[in-house]
């Protein structure tokens, strides 16, 4: 079933298609954002920006959740893994992102007791079979992955265990975009939006943004076919000056999103401010335990010490994510920043704008 | 796994650090375990050394296996250490003959899973064409191991008619892959621990010795390149290949030969097959007025049913490995920095 899937949504015949209708509705020049990183990687690794009209400029959004984690987020991480009798758990992605002093990985070649895992619910059972451990799951990521992480509170919630806890560094992607178009600088003219955050949450936030700054937005997959006929659809709808929310991605997301889900993340967490790495605070855009499951929180939990230490300030991850500059406009992109020695989060990350064209842009120049 | 020879009796059910002593537990372990189940006329005399004549020119190759878990979908550890370094071998152009094997054992073995790996190396050492002339055993405490380490070295006689050298590469010489890629790196990830799901896909491991050595006889200097594509995967070799050259190559992605259960694991996974590891596959760069030929030759070969011609080598682009991908874009194929991490969302 996955197959088909893929090799109908990678038809060259379909592409080729798609292509010629983008060519023929394309008049002007038209800036397009995606704010997500698996849609960043398949964008690059497929080639598709330098398959387009030269007119479209694609630039890519803050949509890699381990690049927009706070160093500050990362300094906790590394020190709640240093802990005596703990097991710090965290998805593999997280891992190569440099901290102030170290990052996940250098802590766990240093002895630090570090899993890799897929699911927070792997952690969970890690805490049933580990009494005599404290257990921390590094909650990161986007609304995609919240609902799996509230899951496992829950879970351990009804499990009564004491010895498990999440590191959350959730963030929000309506707010982002929010940030986004709000800035003074802003160019962008329309929005791709991730397909698998829609999936969980829908359509109902996106309606407000495309009224309040008259721009398009079209929930996209990955696939390069459904990557083009987002474009295409944006493009349609830019042309023509309309700006509704559209949905390209209709097999996996429905207007109402999974509700399910839903009420699990409202069930667990609150939503507050939160810093993201590279562009600063923006309100009300990350989630946090409710106060009810506190014994949850391994901020509440464990004593970390404050570590406030400054970001890199050659890294310009801020101006990539925010679409202003591409990652070849870096002076240090290829040189002095690269994924053996990252400055940044964006070039370590498998969904880093960054990592995408240092990995897969044969021409940089040409994407 | 399946026993199909019965281990002899041991009055031990662990190996322990007195087995590595070089006592009478040591002798007992070899005596009844490695030298009666890899008999031969060299290794019966228990000697230090194996002495043996060897024709020609030889290439020499060694190679340890530390894998984790020591079993795994197709194979285990016994058999990537014979199957690795008579592949090496043969990737230098010459067929194994003589192999040493080492082992380096954690205390705590059971000595059932170190019968089945003999075992295992028996069988895979006869499938070669090998034989395990001379070796050693160590016992290290608990915790200073992992279960088993192993280290095979081989001496092999080189093919008269083999030239397998970069500095014979040119552009437009042709690129063939030997066979499906990734199956040895997904089955070991579908048993590794905290991650487990449910697939039928195999370790790839075979002995390639037979179809190269056949490769060389007929077509001898027209076969410019050998090398098999395991760590790092079918794109480290050609990386390699562009920095030794400072050509370029162009992959053809709807050419690359993949199973689909691999590459729906590999999608789910979030690796790129191109990384992935193989045991039984290599790469080989040819004359491109032969490559059609060779390829027809390789496909015969029950180890190289799967062949392509993949690419070519090229002036543009120089250093670079690019793909042209299905959908008409092309992409970078760089090295990958480190592991493959699986990703998050």
């Amino acid at each position: 079933m996955l197959m088909k899937y893929l090799s109908e949504y990678r038809n060259p015949a379909l592409v080729e298609k798609l292509l010629k209708e983008i060519f023929a509705v394309t008049t002007r020049s038209w800036t397009l954002m995606e704010i997500c990183g698996g849609q960043t990687h398949s964008l690059i690794k497929n080639g598709i920006p330098a398959l387009l009209p030269e007119k479209i400029n694609l630039v890519h959004g803050p949509g890699c959740p381990v690049c927009v984690t706070n160093i500050s987020i990362i300094d906790e991480a590394v020190y709640l893994s240093r802990l005596t009798d703990m097991i710090f758990c965290s998805y593999g992605d997280m891992l190569r992102v440099p901290g102030s002093k170290e990052s996940l990985l250098e802590a766990k070649a240093s002895g630090a007791d570090i899993r890799i895992l897929y699911s927070p619910l792997e952690a969970v059972q890690l805490a049933k079979e580990n009494p005599d451990k404290q257990v921390v799951f590094f909650a990161v990521g986007f609304e995609t992955t919240a609902p799996a992480n509230a899951l496992s509170v829950v879970q351990a919630a009804n499990l009564n265990l004491a010895n498990f806890s999440i590191l959350a560094s959730h963030v929000l992607v309506p707010p982002a975009m929010e940030a986004i178009l709000g800035d003074p600088d802003n160019k962008i003219d329309g929005f791709l939006a991730a397909g698998h955050v829609c999936t969980i949450m829908g359509l109902g936030e996106y309606f407000p943004i495309a009224e309040k700054y008259k721009c398009p937005i079209v929930v996209t997959g990955f696939e390069p076919v459904d990557l083009l006929q987002g474009i295409l659809m944006t493009v349609i709808q830019l042309e023509n000056g309309t700006f509704f929310v559209e949905n390209q991605y209709a097999r996996s997301v429905h207007p109402e999103g999974n509700v399910l889900a839903k009420h699990t993340l409202s069930k667990v967490f609150d939503i507050k401010d939160r810093v993201w790495r590279g562009i600063g605070n923006i309100p009300l855009s990350g989630f946090e335990l409710k106060d009810a499951f506190s014994s949850f929180n391994a901020r509440v939990k464990f004593d970390i010490p404050l570590i406030n230490l400054p970001e890199n300030t050659e890294c310009i991850s801020g101006e990539i994510m925010k679409g202003l500059k591409k990652p070849m406009d870096c002076p240090n992109f290829g040189t002095k920043c690269k994924p053996e020695f990252p400055i940044g989060a964006p070039m370590v990350s498998s969904e880093g704008a960054c990592a995408a064209y240092y990995h897969y842009a044969w021409n940089p120049q040409l994407v | 796994m399946n026993l199909q020879c019965p281990m002899p009796t041991f009055d031990f059910d662990v190996i322990t650090v007195g087995h590595g002593s070089g006592g009478l537990l040591t002798h007992n372990l070899l005596k009844s375990g490695v030298f009666n189940l890899l008999s031969n006329p060299w290794l019966d005399q228990q000697h230090d050394g194996a002495i043996f004549e060897i024709n020609g020119k030889v290439a020499f190759s060694a190679d340890s296996y530390v894998i984790s878990p020591l079993f795994f979908p197709g194979g285990n550890i016994g058999d990537l250490a014979i199957n690795g370094t008579v592949n090496d071998l043969a990737m230098c152009g010459a067929k194994a003959k003589y192999l040493s094997l080492s082992f380096i054992i954690e205390e705590g073995l059971p000595i059932n899973l170190f019968w089945d790996v003999l075992y295992s190396i028996k069988l895979a050492a006869e499938k070669a064409g090998v034989f395990i002339v001379t070796g050693d055993t160590k016992v290290v405490e608990k915790g200073k191991g992992d279960l088993l380490f192993i280290n095979t070295s081989g001496i092999g006689e080189v093919h008269p008619n083999a030239e397998i050298h970069h500095q014979r590469i040119f552009a437009d010489d042709v690129i063939l892959i030997s066979g499906n890629i990734a199956a040895h790196g997904i089955a070991i990830m579908s048993v590794r621990e905290g991650l487990t799901f449910e697939s039928s896909i195999i370790s790839d491991t075979q002995p390639l010795n037979d179809c190269v050595i056949a490769l060389l006889d007929h077509f001898g200097s027209d076969v410019k390149f050998l090398r098999d594509a395991t760590r790092g995967g079918v794109a480290s070799v050609l990386n390699e290949v562009v920095e030794m050259t400072s050509l370029g190559i162009i992959l053809n992605q709807s050419d690359i030969p993949l199973e689909e259960e691999v590459s729906s694991a590999c999608e789910m996974l979030g690796f790129d097959p191109l990384y992935v590891a193989n045991e039984g596959v290599f790469i080989t760069i040819v004359s491109k007025n032969k490559a059609n030929d060779i390829l027809q030759f390789l496909k015969v070969f029950p180890a190289a049913e799967n062949a392509a011609i993949v690419g070519a080598m090229q002036l543009d682009f120089p250093k670079k490995v690019i793909l042209k991908s299905s959908i008409g874009g092309s992409r970078l194929v760089n090295y990958l920095p480190g592991e493959q991490l699986p990703r998050i969302c």
